[in-house]
């Protein structure tokens, strides 16, 4: 057993156009944590969260998974997290259950499928391709995807945007789920919200940036 | 641990099923090859001696620009919706979901640009004996185009107008490819032996599946980091 942490972020800095985004950024996630990440708009929330995911690569700073670099361990650090980002990858010309069949892990089965698409409130859509459906309907898809994979970290930007209330409170429960079960979940909303334990982690604008733009 | 033939599969599925959903939009450097072609004898000649003199040459270039048409796309679409960066967070060898994008889009343009074109060659009055060279030429030489092209998308993928600066960066690189594809039609026209420019074109598309996932790979990393 080791006792490192699951998630490490160790003085994590990141430069845009020879510009600081951020405050350097250290944090530490243990398996049932869930952590808000809070700023104003603009202040590097999703460039934060990109970074933590490996999509972008930091300018200085480490990023440990269970004490462990994730350049080391790139491939089992990317099969143990999953990100829903703003653009959620949904297909617009795929059907629900065709975009949720790509984005879940091979061994996924129809009938998890379908459940899943249950779960989020799209039972009746499975088959109806993804431009004709809503905003909100299109990020339940996205969030079809916490039901099949098995990841351990989630890192979810804003994915509370255009669901309605009954979603909110439904996705609230399936966190709280995921954190019974021991995962540990990174999120950033502009929403309070009611879940047990949950820390804040606020991004703070570098000085290099001065006036947000 | 690393399930890659799950990424290469899983996206050559998916891209041909895209490609399925908007068969107007796939089916577009095969129609554009088709109409050019009725333009040739109208602007050229009907004269099917001078025709056939140019029908090795002018399928060629007809072949290239309809594959250059349909490469801007291959991850724009991607890259809008985010599935691209899902897709380089996958825990799968980038280089090899990249290959399985690529080959869709060779099953969807180059495949049935090689396909119809001895009836494009029947048009041109390209003489018998050089009809299944050129299909030969055009099936290897499109895949090479695609893989090579592919490089030049990733690259440009997050410009708004990349198309020009996509063509300047590719029709360099595809220029041995049309050089040796070509050649092996007008060798078997002329009666030589066109297995050569063909072994050639062969050698080629070896060296681009090494190396071009490799490249695209590096290009999409790099691009989707700023």
């Amino acid at each position: 057993m080791s006792t490192a942490p699951l998630l490490t972020v160790e003085q994590l800095s990141y430069e845009r156009d020879d510009c600081n985004v951020f405050k350097p950024v250290n944090l530490a996630v243990e398996a049932g944590d869930i952590l808000q990440i809070e700023g104003a708009n603009g202040a590097g929330k999703t460039t934060l969260m990109r970074l933590m995911t490996s999509a972008l690569q930091p300018t200085a700073g480490s990023i440990l998974y269970q004490g462990r670099s994730i350049a080391q361990c790139r491939y089992e650090y990317l099969a143990d997290i999953l990100y829903i980002g703003h653009q959620s990858g949904v297909k617009m010309a795929l059907s629900a259950e065709e975009n949720l069949r790509w984005m879940s892990p091979a061994s996924t089965s129809a009938n998890q499928i379908a459940e899943a698409l249950v779960t989020v409130g799209l039972g009746g859509y499975a088959d109806v391709p993804c431009y004709s459906l809503s905003a909100g309907q299109h990020r339940r898809v996205a969030l079809a995807r916490l039901t099949t994979s098995r990841a351990k970290i989630w890192f979810l930007d804003e994915p509370f945007t255009s669901i309605d209330k009954q979603g909110v409170a439904a996705l609230q429960n399936q966190l709280q789920n995921h954190l019974a079960q021991g995962g540990a979940i990174l999120l950033s909303t502009h929403q309070n919200l009611a879940i047990d334990g949950l820390r804040t982690y606020s991004v703070e604008p570098h000085a290099d940036r001065g006036e947000l733009r | 641990m690393i399930a890659t033939s799950v990424g290469f599969s899983g996206y050559l599925k998916r891209d041909l099923l895209l490609a399925y959903r908007r068969r107007g939009e796939a089916a577009s450097p095969l129609i554009f090859f088709l109409l050019v072609s009725t333009l040739i004898p109208l602007g050229v000649s009907p004269d099917s001696a001078r025709l056939a003199e140019l029908a090795p040459g002018i399928i060629w270039v007809m072949a290239l620009l309809a594959t250059l048409l349909s490469t801007e796309s291959l991850f724009a679409s991607d890259y809008q919706d985010g599935s691209l960066e899902q897709m380089l967070i996958s825990p799968q060898l980038l280089a090899l979901t990249v290959l399985g994008k690529v080959t869709a889009h060779w099953l969807v343009s180059g495949l049935p640009l090689t396909l119809v074109s001895p009836v494009i060659g029947i048009m041109l009055s390209l003489p018998g004996e050089g009809t299944v060279p050129m299909m030969a030429s055009l099936a290897l030489g499109t895949a090479c185009l695609s893989l090579i092209g592919a490089v030049g998308a990733a690259l440009t993928v997050s410009l708004r107008k990349g198309g020009l600066l996509l063509s300047v960066l590719v029709i360099p690189l595809y220029m041995p490819v049309i050089i040796f594809g070509s050649a092996a039609v007008q060798a078997a026209i002329d009666g030589l032996n066109w297995l050569g420019p063909l072994a050639i074109l062969g050698a080629m598309l070896s060296g681009a599946i090494a190396l071009c996932p490799l490249a695209i790979a590096g290009a999409l990393r790099l691009v989707s980091n700023n």
